[in-house]
């Protein structure tokens, strides 16, 4: 049977406790599957896949031939959250956010954590994505980090920690949102005596948030668009969906033009004023005047159209200072600074390269580490160490003595698992959470539940999508753990 | 439009109306396939009815380049394979696809999953040799075709964008009719004259359901008579793939989308006058004065009004010209 040879080895597992009892969230979950006839699961998988391809749910491979779409392999045994740690990971990540955001805030203001010394100031100057330009200007409503999507990796401590925070251009959210609906169409049997709370009202709340935060002078229904960098973009699936989803239009860049400070978009029937853009651009590609002059993506004046507040940008640019990974390490010192708390999910030990004693630690130890390029994300850039050869831990020494501020390591976390099909049978396989975030107006609300991401090869611990990883459904559950 | 409708982005209207050609323009390829498959069984064995076909849409010269004679084979690899040629089914399915991703964001999903399952399928379907592809394949197309046309109208709001893509269907239309009777009509008439042969009744036949209007036909006009053939597919106001028919609900179409601003359009000017036109023919008028020549101008006329369209509504303009916010009606 599926489980027959299960094991949990060392690791934590989602589904299961060390001496192979089932946890109680998730004892529902086993005795459907156990229920189910031989290659029921199987079949679903396959009819899950092709329904993928059928609904052109794909994201396209850098470095393939253009248009080259791949679906985003998508295992059917779910993540399972209960109530009670979720209400707890929704308290951390709305601190979190609430301070990551007030310390964006003050970097592009008054910098008062630099002076009161919290942070020193050398590691914001040599930040690469800190946005100088940006210096001075007033978001509507104060809000800097309106979506964001935060990693989550549980240890073998059993314990959550914040791996990263994700604040510029978060993507993965249409995921969530399609593998809950493929769960449906392909497996309702599992759904039946649990009570999962449902992502469906994301689109509905991320329209919302950007509607609220629509500029002070906007006095009619704001017109909000989503600005995509084009059809061959890894995330253009998500940014149709989201489109679509919310009902606004889905932008390129060749279809806004600024005057005098004014974002328009080109209609058939003339212009059309733009109040609010979800830019899924990255800073640098979004206004060849103020960023990269060579973009051809961006459009020319939108950053002075925002600093006019004649526009919302949503993420505000500037963001990234904050995911730069050395100061990701200051996040507990910035909760501690702005809000008066400490961390409620914890940080994930880090060593900072350009502390003489943290290099030293980290070139004795490269085999035993990870180490992590400050400005990199989606898995580019980054040594595992116990799974990397001597060649690369040298290229990463000399990498490091070369440039000490851009690297900094961690131990290498034992990511818990969850069981995933493997051919005809389940193995554990190891998995970190992204949940997602929208700060409005109204106030932060977090998506119950978020990415699950699984590293598909045996023994891997990197789940990018551009690195073998694929998804899972992740299931927070109303109520106790046995669904009431 | 009403004004508080959505605006439609220059770039998005381009390409649904380009997506609605582009799947009627693979439709009608596959009909034409379809049906010289079937009549290819009831013709005696010299009767090679291939070239016609390639002549139909256009491309003698390259076809020849690039296959020589004309035989099943050569066709069916041409019009229903060929990656290169921009025309073929399979080409025609891609750009239709790509023009409906990027738009996804406006078509209902079931728009789009329904193009992207076409296209996946026929790329199966067609990895075939050309030789073992049947009768069955293009059926199944046109079906789709016809499933495209249903799901569009049943699960798109009837909103500006839907009328681009109407406008699009219809104006691939009438350039496809236009250019079947053209071909056929010539090569078919010198046996209208003569004697006839038996054969006559089955490729006048042919012409018709290449149109999908033999059943409709025989209702109106009974018996098969080229004048007959070339007046109903041409001038009937009621058959749905008739020139006279494909323009008249392209012009519906233009009107909704003009309907509210003040601008003057070319487009809607030189369509509007080619819909009266088409109005108050004669079919003995029209082939007086010689069948050729008028649907020759037809197609320029065509291509006239789908300039002007790209003008008044695809093409990016500079934003000194503009006049912001042209509307003349309030919100309703």
């Amino acid at each position: 049977m599926l489980f027959d040879a299960y094991q949990t080895d060392s690791f934590h597992d989602e589904m299961f406790h060390a001496d192979g009892t089932v946890r109680p969230e998730a004892r529902l979950l086993l005795e459907t599957l156990q229920s189910l006839g031989e290659g029921h699961l199987q079949r679903s998988q396959h009819a899950a896949e092709r329904m993928l391809l059928q609904m052109g749910i794909t994201f396209n491979v850098y470095g393939e031939a253009a248009g080259t779409e791949r679906i985003f392999p998508f295992d059917l045994i779910p993540r399972i959250v209960q109530a009670k740690e979720w209400e707890r990971m929704e308290r951390g990540l709305v601190q979190r956010i609430r301070a990551l955001n007030a310390f964006i805030d003050d970097i592009y203001h008054d910098q008062k954590i630099l002076k009161d010394k919290v942070i020193p100031e050398e590691v914001i100057r040599s930040a690469a994505s800190y946005r100088p330009q940006i210096h001075g200007i007033n978001p509507p409503g104060g809000v800097w980090c309106h979506i964001t999507g935060t990693d989550l990796i549980r240890h073998g401590d059993g314990e959550l920690y914040v791996l990263e925070d994700n604040l510029r251009v978060p993507s993965g959210v249409s995921y969530v949102l399609g593998n809950r609906d493929l769960m449906k169409r392909t497996f309702p049997e599992v759904f039946e005596g649990l009570r999962v709370r449902p992502v469906d009202d994301y689109p509905g709340n991320l329209l919302e948030t950007l509607q609220s935060l629509a500029p002070e002078s906007c006095e009619d229904k704001p017109v909000v668009v989503l600005l995509t960098p084009g059809m061959y973009n890894s995330a253009y699936f998500e940014h149709t969906f989201l489109a679509q989803k919310m009902g606004i239009p889905l932008v390129q860049g060749s279809d806004l033009i600024v005057e005098d400070g004014i974002v328009w978009m080109q209609t058939t029937h003339g212009p059309r004023r733009v109040d609010v853009i979800y830019r899924r651009i990255d800073d640098d590609f979004l206004d060849p005047e103020v960023f990269r002059a060579d973009s051809l993506l961006g459009v020319p004046g939108i950053v002075d159209a925002y600093r006019r507040g004649n526009v919302t940008l949503a993420n505000a640019p500037g963001n990234g200072v904050a995911d730069d990974k050395v100061i990701y390490s200051y996040v507990p010192d910035m909760i501690r600074y702005y809000e008066g708390e400490d961390a409620i999910i914890p940080n994930v030990p880090t060593f900072l390269c350009w502390r003489d004693s943290d290099r030293q630690h980290v070139l004795q130890n490269l085999d035993k580490l990870v180490v992590k390029a400050a400005n990199e994300a989606g898995g580019y850039g980054m040594l595992v160490g116990p799974h990397s050869t001597k060649a690369e831990q040298d290229d990463f020494a000399d990498r490091i003595n070369a440039n000490p501020r851009n690297y900094i390591a961690q131990p290498t976390l034992a990511l818990s698992r969850v069981p995933t099909l493997i051919g005809d049978r389940l193995e554990g396989r190891h998995v970190d959470l992204r949940p997602y975030v929208l700060y409005g107006r109204q106030g932060i609300r977090v998506l119950p539940g978020g990415l699950t991401r699984v590293a598909l090869r045996k023994g891997s611990l990197v789940v990018n999508s551009s690195q073998g990883g694929g998804s899972k459904d992740t299931w927070v559950l109303a109520g106790d753990d046995n669904g009431n | 439009m009403a004004t508080d409708s959505r605006p439609l982005l220059s770039r998005v209207a381009d390409s649904l109306y380009w997506m609605a050609r582009y799947m009627e323009r693979a439709e009608n390829v596959a009909r034409l396939l379809e049906v010289n498959l079937h009549l290819q069984l009831d013709l005696p064995l010299d009767g090679n009815q291939w070239q016609p076909l390639i002549d139909a849409c256009g491309e003698a010269p390259l076809f020849k380049e690039r296959y020589g004679e004309a035989t099943q084979e050569t066709v069916v690899a041409f019009l229903a394979q060929d990656r290169e040629y921009p025309n073929s089914i399979l080409s025609c399915l891609f750009a239709a696809r790509e023009n409906a991703r990027s738009v996804r964001e406006t078509i209902p999903s079931e728009m789009w999953e329904h193009v992207n399952g076409i296209y996946l399928r026929v790329q199966e379907q067609y990895a075939k040799p050309a030789e073992e592809l049947s009768p069955e394949v293009f059926r199944d197309l046109r079906l789709s075709g016809h499933m495209f046309q249903g799901v569009t109208d049943a699960t798109m709001s009837h909103n500006e964008a839907w009328h681009f893509v109407r406008l699009g269907r219809q104006m691939e239309r009438a350039d496809k009719t236009s250019r079947l009777l053209d071909v056929k009509y010539f090569m078919l008439l010198p046996s209208a004259t003569s004697v006839g042969t038996p054969y006559d009744d089955l490729l006048w036949s042919a012409v018709l359901k290449s149109a999908s209007g033999f059943e409709m036909y025989r209702q109106t006009r009974g018996t098969i008579t080229p004048r007959d053939v070339a007046g109903f597919l041409v001038l009937d106001p009621d058959f749905p793939r008739s020139i006279r028919h494909s323009i008249a609900r392209a012009v519906d179409s233009l009107d909704v989308i003009r309907a509210g601003f003040a601008t003057q359009y070319e487009s809607v000017n030189l369509l509007g006058e080619l819909g009266r036109e088409l109005e108050e023919m004669d079919v003995d008028t029209m082939i007086r004065s010689g069948l050729h020549e008028f649907l020759d101008s037809l197609q320029l006329r065509l291509n006239a009004v789908g300039a002007a369209l790209q003008r008044d509504f695809f093409a990016l303009r500079q934003l000194t010209q503009k006049q912001k916010q042209t509307q003349t009606v309030g919100a309703d």
